[in-house]
């Protein structure tokens, strides 16, 4: 027996790979953050003294595609009760939770795929790990990110009925989850309320993690960054799995 | 052979909000049987299948089936195999990966697995489109694909929500030849709507009727005719459930429009 796991997973794949507007279209908006910030802004950040910005935002730009990739894949459980296949997954003799599992891990990676594709396209305008042994590390990070906010998504979505909520979900969770993550700006020169806010946005810990991982600079300790993404990894993979099994149609 | 009835439904009810779509309905299913349920636009059908197969809790009410509990969901959903009425295919993936996908879901060895895909897509007369993708299909193309993907794994029950719906005649015979030789054979218990009276009384051995989400009568078309003394199935239907469009099958069309224009189709 072909495991389920497996099936769903190639599932994801197959729709990414035959997808070519999509996986080109989602490299869009890193692509531009990372040109205007980098070439824009970058002048007067390393002028403040932060030092090389391309170097600083490379790591939360990888993280911005691999968050938007995730959450996308896991807000398509929506599309799949649309357009019925979920249906067909539903009433299969398989326990939900692994139908759910299968599903994160295939969003998972593709989200890491468009992650590697902009740390190539970071390498290429001039990023460059301080590290070469942080790079599998960095690859860790990029994968909890992409479990976190897949099941994450899975889960949401498995709340919802159709798509109204989507511009609600883009704009009031996914933004401010980049904007307040330290993807852009150092977390250490703030203060304050703002301060507070970034460290309880799980994608900070990400960033964290993968900056420290492939620049050796970290505000937070490499530790606490994996345990926590781990432990919300975990935690949103058996909420999501509840919230999963429970659908009707 | 385990002789209780493998689908017991005992004053089952289901609401949407106050709305009552089904209505203390009761009725058996007896091991081997093919069973028609028939009923109006909007007479619960749907709903009763998606209750009997895991997808949508009661209200209130008792099911089993295959001598399960309605909350021993997956022992439940290893007892059936179902083709629903509304689209439920990968349109990205093509018919052959669709089926391929059915096949791991239930567990279908892989010798076993590919010889079995083809021989369905032969039957269903899409082998030769068998690497296409699912989204390049036709209405009743895809609907021929459901079917036979619902074959792959033998089901001890087989729930057809209105099968035939787009297909041509001669799709339609081979699908029920097919079912009725799968029953025959293994003992497979068919439970399917219609809207086609002829198919109900050519196929079934027993009928209920339902509407307004009650049932009406059950029994085998012959007793149904008979006891509305009408010559067919049909007129029967028409005599019980009335002639005229009522309001509820408007606001049951109506609803689906709506739910319609909420997906943006
Ligand atoms: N999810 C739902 N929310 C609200 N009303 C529903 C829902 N599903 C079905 N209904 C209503 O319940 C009634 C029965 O629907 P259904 O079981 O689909 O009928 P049938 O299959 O016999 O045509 C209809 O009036 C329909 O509009
Ligand atoms: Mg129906």
């Amino acid at each position: 027996m072909t495991s389920v796991l497996f099936m769903m997973w190639l599932r994801q794949l197959k729709r990414y790979w035959r997808s070519k507007p999509r996986m080109i279209g989602s490299l869009g908006q890193p692509l531009l953050f990372l040109l205007a910030l980098g070439f824009g802004f970058g002048p007067i950040f390393e002028k403040a003294g932060g030092g090389s910005y391309i170097q600083f935002i490379a790591p939360g730009i990888i993280a911005m595609s691999i968050l938007f990739s995730a959450m996308f894949s896991g807000i398509e459980v929506i599309w799949d009760r649309q357009f019925g296949f979920l249906k067909e997954t539903l009433v299969a003799p398989v326990p939900r939770w692994k139908i759910m599992l299968g599903r994160v891990l295939g969003g998972a990676s593709v989200a890491c795929m468009q992650g590697l594709i902009v740390f190539a396209v970071c390498l290429l305008i001039g990023f460059r790990p301080t590290d070469l042994a942080g790079i599998p590390l960095s690859f860790v990070f990029m994968f909890l990110i992409a479990m976190f906010f897949t099941a994450l998504g899975t889960a949401i979505a498995s709340l919802l009925e159709d798509m109204q909520a989507f511009p609600l979900i883009m704009n009031f969770l996914v933004m401010p989850v980049f904007f307040l993550s330290g993807a852009l700006f150092p977390i250490e020169g703030l203060s304050g309320i703002i301060k507070t806010v970034t460290l309880l946005d799980p994608l900070s810990y990400g960033v964290d993690g993968l900056r420290a991982s492939l620049t050796g600079i970290s505000h937070i300790g490499l530790v606490a960054d994996f345990l926590v993404m781990l432990v919300l990894t975990l935690v949103t993979l058996a909420v999501g799995a509840r919230i999963f099994s429970r659908i009707q149609i | 052979m385990n002789l209780s009835p493998i689908i017991e439904v005992k004053d089952l009810v289901r609401k949407f909000n106050s709305f009552v779509a089904v209505d203390s309905v009761s009725f058996e299913v007896n091991r081997g049987e093919i069973f028609a349920f028939l009923g109006p636009n909007g007479a619960g059908k749907t709903t009763t299948i998606k209750m009997l197969t895991t997808l949508l809790d009661p209200t209130s009410g008792i099911i089993r089936v295959n001598g399960f509990d309605s909350s021993e969901k997956d022992e439940i959903r290893s007892s059936f195999g179902i083709v629903f009425q509304d689209p439920s295919l990968d349109d990205e993936l093509t018919a052959y990966e669709n089926m391929e996908f059915h096949g791991a879901l239930y567990g279908v060895e892989k010798a076993e697995l590919v010889p079995k895909i083809d021989s369905l897509l032969v039957l269903v007369d899409l082998h030769a489109r068998r690497n296409d993708l699912v989204k390049t299909f036709s209405g009743g193309m895809k609907r021929r694909l459901e079917i036979a993907r619902a074959l792959i794994h033998a089901p001890q029950i087989l729930f057809l929500d209105e099968p035939t719906i787009g297909l041509d005649p001669q799709t339609r015979n081979h699908m029920w030849n097919y079912v009725k030789n799968l029953n025959q054979s293994r003992g497979m218990t068919v439970f399917f709507t219609t809207h086609y009276m002829e198919e109900a009384e050519r196929v079934s051995g027993r009928v209920a009727v339902i509407d307004r989400g009650k049932i009406i009568t059950v029994g085998t078309p012959q007793e149904i005719r008979e006891s509305t003394s009408s010559g067919s199935l049909e007129e029967a239907f028409l005599k019980l459930t009335g002639h005229s469009i009522r309001e509820e099958e408007a606001s049951a069309a109506e609803g689906m429009r709506m739910q319609r224009r909420m997906w943006g189709r």
